[in-house]
């Protein structure tokens, strides 16, 4: 048995956040009651460090660690963008967590290693390391939503989380186990030859292909596999509901391409449909249930299934252009749900959690700037110009189109249609009725300035969607 | 042979593993799972992987399930409400475990399956050691998800350590603080004329 030296200078993002991720946890381990502050400015530090070593390598590519580990474009974009968006939310939750007593240097530990997790999914190039990154990610947000651990509802949502997380990774596991008994490979590249090839059992392709879809589906928060989501959002404190509702469903989105795309891809013919069905049902019922909501984060939560069902959308279409557009939602999702989690943790203070739509009653005449930016974000997420979540939406219901799936893309179009009527609904609150409280807004300047900023980038990338469109339709090429 | 000692074990499997859904009582459960893991350990045998069977019941019998038990008993769990649902979901429950079952065993079957499609592995001779070429494989071509794996067991201890101690919250002994009080850190002589205590209606109605 002959061993070569491993090139391991291409996961370097990797190794210095887990390098990071240890030192973090000895100091939490040896300042004890006062490291939650160290652990803060040591994390924000350690994300940014990891952002500029992925940023300094694009253009490098390769595969390493024997066929389990892979850099491409691809991975490069979003592990930077998965850097970034995790450096906004630690910098929105502070304030939040320091006046709930949940301002401890474990939430760091786990939010890195989560962060570890979701890099090492984005650059999987094995079923195992897919499967290994997702439990790495998923045990942190577990234990993150169980942290408040004198509030009931935050004790069943992780517990609800935790048991059909474990269910969703069973089937991931089991349709893995029966493609790997077809192809008689568990590395995706050998995999998608193995199948480009032919004269494969396609039955028992087919088969393990459900399994993987159920476990996408799952992780996504796909209708009919949705029924966590809402209750876990709701249930967690809104700084994790915050964490896992941004940054992981750019890796899940990387899950599904690296299975689906890059493995699965020339059995297009067979996802698709099963695609069709998540998709069309994630819009309608996201949608609708969404209108019902009093509660800001359950509306969210529906909201984040509808806009799940428009992710899905792109990947059905089995284009470069379609997995671009699609790629580009994810970016552009995370970036909103980010801004509005974010306005959540904004509004609430100590002893107080603004989480009811009537709580931001008269938003506008307490405060018109960080009303201006929810309008921005709520005009977003509706999808409409000249914000970026139209050409979000665009990009993917024009992939649709190319493909001649014209009734998916009316019920698409139908349903943002449908959902502009809650996210209008919030705006009117906001604008047009009288304020029922008069506190002042008590977020701390950082934070202040990080919404500003989240906010206007929104309004840029909707002006110019160019390059970031660009970017993604060049990682596909 | 081989086939009716894979067919003892695969249905002892089933059994061990349908009961331990079905039955009331979790000790019983419990301990059916560590029959279903015995019965697992066993196919693992018939194929060849000595050392994986081996592990799985060192591991799972011998440390998990045996934490496992020492919970179940500790716990004073109510099983009434945890069973409410369970006559109502039933017929949904098994009309979906059927269909499964029965798509299952349509694409899972011989026809898939059967020999002529895959052929079976050709045996070892008897000084193969199963074990060294696993550890050649996860310390090489496995050593990317292997580490990962360490890291997932970290954080599996971060996570429980996280969600379980509380600090100061409990009674702790300090044993050497203990040993060093002296008495006239605990008892405090006071010096007091005698009293006679003054009797009043109410005391005297209670006595």
């Amino acid at each position: 048995m002959t061993f070569e030296v491993l090139n391991m200078s291409l996961a370097l993002p990797e190794m210095f956040m887990l390098a990071m991720a240890c030192t973090i946890l000895m100091v939490v381990a040896f300042l004890g009651k006062n490291s939650a502050k160290m652990a803060y400015i040591l994390s924000q530090l350690t994300l940014a460090v990891t952002a500029i070593l992925i940023y300094q390598s694009f253009g490098d590519s390769g595969v390493t660690f024997d066929g389990t580990y892979i850099k491409d474009a691809f991975s490069d974009v979003l592990k930077l963008a998965i850097c970034i968006i995790n450096i906004a939310v630690l910098l929105y939750s502070t304030s939040y967590l320091k006046d709930r007593d949940l301002f401890k240097g474990e939430y760091y530990v786990l939010a890195i290693f989560s962060t570890l997790g979701m890099m090492i999914m984005v650059s999987a190039a094995h079923f195992l390391t897919i499967y290994l990154g997702l439990e790495l990610m998923s045990l942190c947000m577990y234990a993150m939503v169980a942290m408040h651990r004198d509030s009931m509802i935050s004790t069943e949502a992780a517990m609800k989380y935790f048991i059909l997380g474990a269910l969703a990774s069973g089937m991931l596991l089991y349709g893995m186990s029966i493609i790997y008994g077809v192809t008689g490979s568990l590395e995706i590249a050998t995999i998608a030859e193995t199948i480009q090839a032919g004269g494969l059992d396609n039955t028992v392709l087919s088969f393990g292909l459900v399994f993987l879809v159920i476990g996408i589906g799952f992780k996504l928060g796909a209708v009919p596999f949705h029924m966590w989501l809402p209750d876990v959002y709701h249930g967690a404190p809104t700084a994790v509901t915050l964490f896992i509702a941004t940054a992981p469903k750019i890796a899940a989105f990387a899950m599904a391409i690296r299975l689906l795309v890059d493995g699965l891809g020339d059995v297009h013919q067979h996802w698709q449909g099963m695609l069709i069905m998540l998709s069309v049902l994630s819009m309608i019922v996201g949608n609708v249930i969404a209108i019902a909501q009093t509660n800001l984060k359950r509306m969210l939560a529906y909201s984040t299934i509808s806009h799940i069902g428009f992710i899905l959308l792109g990947i059905l279409s089995g284009s470069q252009e379609g997995y671009a557009a699609s790629m580009f939602y994810a970016l552009v999702y995370s970036l909103m749900s980010l801004g509005a989690f974010g306005m959540i943790i904004l509004m609430s203070r100590q002893g107080f959690e603004a989480d009811n739509i009537d709580d931001y009653k008269g938003l506008s005449r307490r405060n018109p700037w960080f009303a201006l930016m929810m309008l921005i974000l709520m005009f977003s997420m509706a999808g409409i110009p000249p914000l970026v979540g139209f050409y979000a939406k665009l990009t993917v219901i024009k992939s649709i189109i190319d493909i001649n799936l014209i009734s998916v893309a009316i019920v698409a179009v139908l349903m943002s249609v449908i959902g502009a009527f809650y996210y209008l609904r919030m705006i009117k609150v906001m604008y047009f009725d009288k304020p029922i409280q008069q506190e002042e807004l008590q977020a701390p300047t950082d934070m202040r300035v990080m919404m500003s900023v989240n906010g206007l980038t929104v309004l840029a990338l909707g002006i110019f969607p160019g390059s970031l469109l660009a970017v993604c339709a060049s990682v596909f090429s | 042979m081989e086939q009716i000692i894979f067919y003892c074990f695969a249905g002892l499997l089933l059994f061990a593993a349908s009961m331990v859904i079905t039955i009331r009582n979790p000790v019983r459960a419990a301990l059916f799972l560590i029959l279903a893991f015995f019965t697992s350990a066993g196919i693992w045998l018939l194929l060849e992987a000595e050392f994986l069977a081996m592990t799985l019941v060192l591991v799972y019998v011998g440390a998990v399930m045996v934490l496992f038990l020492f919970v179940v008993m500790m716990l004073d769990i109510d099983l009434a409400p945890l069973q409410e649902g369970f006559a109502k979901y039933l017929p949904l429950g098994i009309l979906v475990a059927a269909l499964i079952t029965i798509e299952m065993i349509a694409v899972l079957g011989a026809s898939h399956f059967g020999l002529e499609l895959v052929s079976a592995p050709i045996p070892h001779p008897a000084d193969y050691s199963n074990t060294k070429e696993i550890g050649l494989l996860l310390y090489t071509v496995y050593v990317y998800p292997f580490e990962i794996a360490s890291v997932i067991l970290t954080v599996a201890i971060v996570a429980a350590i996280t969600l379980t101690l509380r600090e100061k919250k409990s009674k702790s002994q300090n044993i050497s603080e203990q040993v060093k009080v002296r008495r006239e850190d605990r008892v405090r002589m006071v010096k007091m004329d005698a009293v006679k205590p003054e009797r009043n209606e109410h005391q005297e109605s209670k006595s």
